[in-house]
């Protein structure tokens, strides 16, 4: 419960926060940024662009440095929609657990946009109960 | 506790410190309560004993692999060291104009600063107790030079607070302290406090009040000469006719305690953040330089490890040469102490111990994005009288630094534009293309200082996910993960060791990586002249 008053005043605070002033060019990237720690977008692809793309890039296709980011595109790991939730919830060697800063709706919203883009078409979509489950499995977690 | 506490803790404790303080203060909190100890730092070190012409492959040019190249090589190691980058330093890095840089996914800024100015977008300022450091740049002649943390005359800011006007810090800090003391001081008098302190410590105490919260004789946080000598005066004394003072309004507890601007004078009384700092002259990146030049042509640029294997007599490291078009090439040695990043190595085949290689996969890279942003005037001087400090703010650039440097000479500069640290607005900044960046801290910034909108000259940002030889700022330990893997991260596993602020307890500073890498060296050379 405290926790929820604390981030209820968060909102309260920050829920307002003025949006930046943009020239009518403004890019594909939604307008608004978040407020606070977790992620305001919603929708898979909303998500994506904002979240995702700043590792795996907005085309999905990875990125090669010292290190690389895997591309995501018509990736067969993504056939297991349980291992795309434990490394969303979970983390993945650098990888951060984004899942974190995302509600359980977000998480499913994001990963059945990946799996049924980029060269992905698994049409076996996962509910935001999946995602609680997992979510549960991944903080058990040793 | 489990992790999904932690977790819960790790954003509560970002929504108390983070949310209008500016991540590094929250990542601080998250990641060294109840590590806050000086640096254990106590001189240089000495490596007794002869390695017998041992060699020694140091993998990564950045701090902990120079000092660990620096301090071998003293002690008659054979050394010679692999970095994927075409210089020296690692994130110890300054970006000065003609500065060219490509970021993963291949968006390319080439930096258009001035002569003099310029960006720190890793390391940026040094806390008087981090003794290694600051011994290093005396030692190799790095000159230092204050850097600004607290200044009274920066602002506090949010969106939804006082119209969201910026508050001087000054005011808000003496109007909330002046307005606790009252109250405190209240409860005294009315003997709410009796059970708890003696007669004589309530006298005491009052006097503290009335002298720490600028109280008038009655206890009493008003309008005044008392409550100006802290916040200072709505008109400033002057000379002649007409000089005399005014005392200027407080601001009403209530007006400060709902607009949670107090949040933002938490940094300033951080460990971590002090006010006796320091920045070399010049920029951060002057100290990578000088280390390197204690090395001469020992360094390997363009080297992208791709495999390290061990055995009982030796260490193989494949590398593509990137300056070879990417041939892949061998290098062997008898120890390797390897730097590489977690977020590099835990992507390279390595055969260590299964607990060493569990530990190298169990560290997330944090998120962190820096703006440099210069401005045709030092508008923050020339009409707000901001000599450096920070400014922290709710919005999504979270803090606006200005310049340590050159002050009151006019010109143009620099200011850190922004500065994130973990959370979802650095993740949103850093999918942006790098213009979009920048073209968004300077609206935000303009929300704070008009002139933006005017003096705006050009500007670059980082966004450390997109860093080509990090993937991510630095190794964002949970408690839990280091007390199950920090151990076997550090340990000497056959012929290897690993060192990096990643196996220090001072992550992201550069204090850690050098102290990681002092006590690496010093491990390893034990097992080298025992053996």
């Amino acid at each position: 419960m405290r926790l929820m008053a604390l981030r209820a005043i968060v909102l309260v605070v920050s829920g307002a926060a003025g949006a930046p002033t943009l020239a009518d060019d403004a890019p594909a990237n939604s307008a608004a940024m978040s407020h606070g720690w977790e992620f305001a977008e919603q929708g898979g692809a909303d998500l994506f662009r904002n979240v995702c793309a700043a590792c795996h890039q907005p085309d999905a296709k990875g990125a090669v440095g010292a290190g690389s980011y895997p591309s995501l595109v018509a990736d067969k790991n993504l056939d297991s929609a349980d291992f795309m939730l434990s490394v969303l919830l979970g983390g993945l060697k650098g990888m951060p657990r984004v899942g974190d800063m995302m509600s359980d709706a977000q998480v499913a919203d994001v990963v059945n946009y990946v799996r049924t883009h980029f060269g992905n078409s698994y049409s076996e979509a996962v509910s935001a109960t999946d995602v609680a489950a997992a979510r549960r499995r991944a903080q058990s977690a040793p | 506790m489990n992790e999904a506490t932690s977790a819960l803790s790790r954003r509560r404790l970002f929504e108390i410190i983070g949310a209008s303080v500016g991540g590094a203060a929250a990542y601080q909190a998250m990641t060294r309560l109840g590590h806050a100890e000086e640096s254990p730092y106590r001189g240089p070190i000495k490596l007794d004993g002869d390695p017998k012409g041992a060699s020694v492959i140091v993998l990564g040019a950045g701090l902990a692999g120079m000092a660990t190249a620096i301090e071998l090589e003293r002690a008659g190691y054979k050394v010679s060291v692999l970095e994927y980058n075409l210089r020296p330093g690692g994130r110890n890095w300054t970006l000065r104009g003609g500065d060219v840089y490509t970021e993963l996914g291949g968006a390319t800024q080439r930096c258009e600063f001035d002569a003099g100015l310029y960006l720190n977008p890793g390391p940026w300022r040094i806390p008087y107790h981090h003794y290694a450091i600051l011994d290093y740049c005396r030692r190799f002649g790095v000159t230092l030079e204050p850097f600004i943390q607290l200044n009274h005359n920066a602002y506090l800011h949010s969106a939804n607070a006082f119209d969201a006007k910026p508050q001087r810090i000054r005011d808000i800090k003496a109007d909330f302290d002046g307005g606790v003391a009252e109250l405190l001081a209240k409860a005294t008098r009315k003997g709410a406090l009796d059970d708890a302190v003696s007669t004589e410590d309530q006298e005491i105490l009052l006097e503290a009040l009335r002298s720490l919260g600028a109280l008038d004789k009655e206890f009493r946080y008003r309008a005044g000469d008392d409550s100006a000598a802290h916040r200072g005066y709505a008109k400033h004394s002057g000379g002649g006719l007409g000089a005399e003072p005014i005392a200027g309004d407080p601001v009403g507890l209530h007006d400060i305690l709902t607009s949670r601007l107090w949040r933002g004078l938490q940094s300033f009384l951080l460990y971590d953040f002090p006010t006796t700092m320091f920045q070399p002259v010049g920029g951060m990146g002057r100290i990578g330089e000088a280390f390197a030049r204690q090395i001469p042509d020992r360094i390997r640029h363009g080297a992208k490890v791709v495999a390290i294997r061990q055995n009982d007599s030796g260490v193989a490291v494949d590398f593509e040469d990137l300056m070879a078009g990417g041939t892949v090439r061998e290098v062997r040695a008898d120890w390797c102490v390897c730097t590489l990043p977690l977020s590099i190595l835990s992507q390279i085949p390595i055969n260590v111990s299964a607990p060493m290689k569990a530990a190298i996969e169990a560290v997330p890279y944090a998120s962190a994005v820096k703006f440099g942003l210069q401005f045709s005037r030092r508008f923050w001087e020339e009409d707000e009288h901001i000599f450096g400090g920070i400014t922290y703010t709710d919005l999504p650039i979270r803090q606006i630094s200005y310049p340590s440097t050159n002050f009151n000479a006019g010109g143009k500069g620099v200011l850190l534009g922004g500065y994130t640290f973990d959370g979802a607005n650095s993740y949103e900044f850093t999918a942006m293309p790098p213009a979009e960046r920048v073209k968004r801290a300077v609206a935000f910034g303009a929300q704070i200082h008009p002139q933006y909108l005017t003096e705006f000259e050009n500007g670059v940002s980082v966004a450390w996910h997109r860093v080509p030889f990090t993937l991510g700022c630095a190794g964002d330990w949970s408690d839990e993960a280091r007390k199950a893997h920090y151990n076997d991260l550090c340990e000497i596993d056959g012929r290897i060791v690993l060192a990096g602020e990643h196996a220090s307890y001072i992550p992201a500073w550069q204090e850690g990586a050098i102290l990681s890498a002092l006590d690496a060296v010093q491990r390893l050379h034990k097992r080298v002249v025992a053996s």
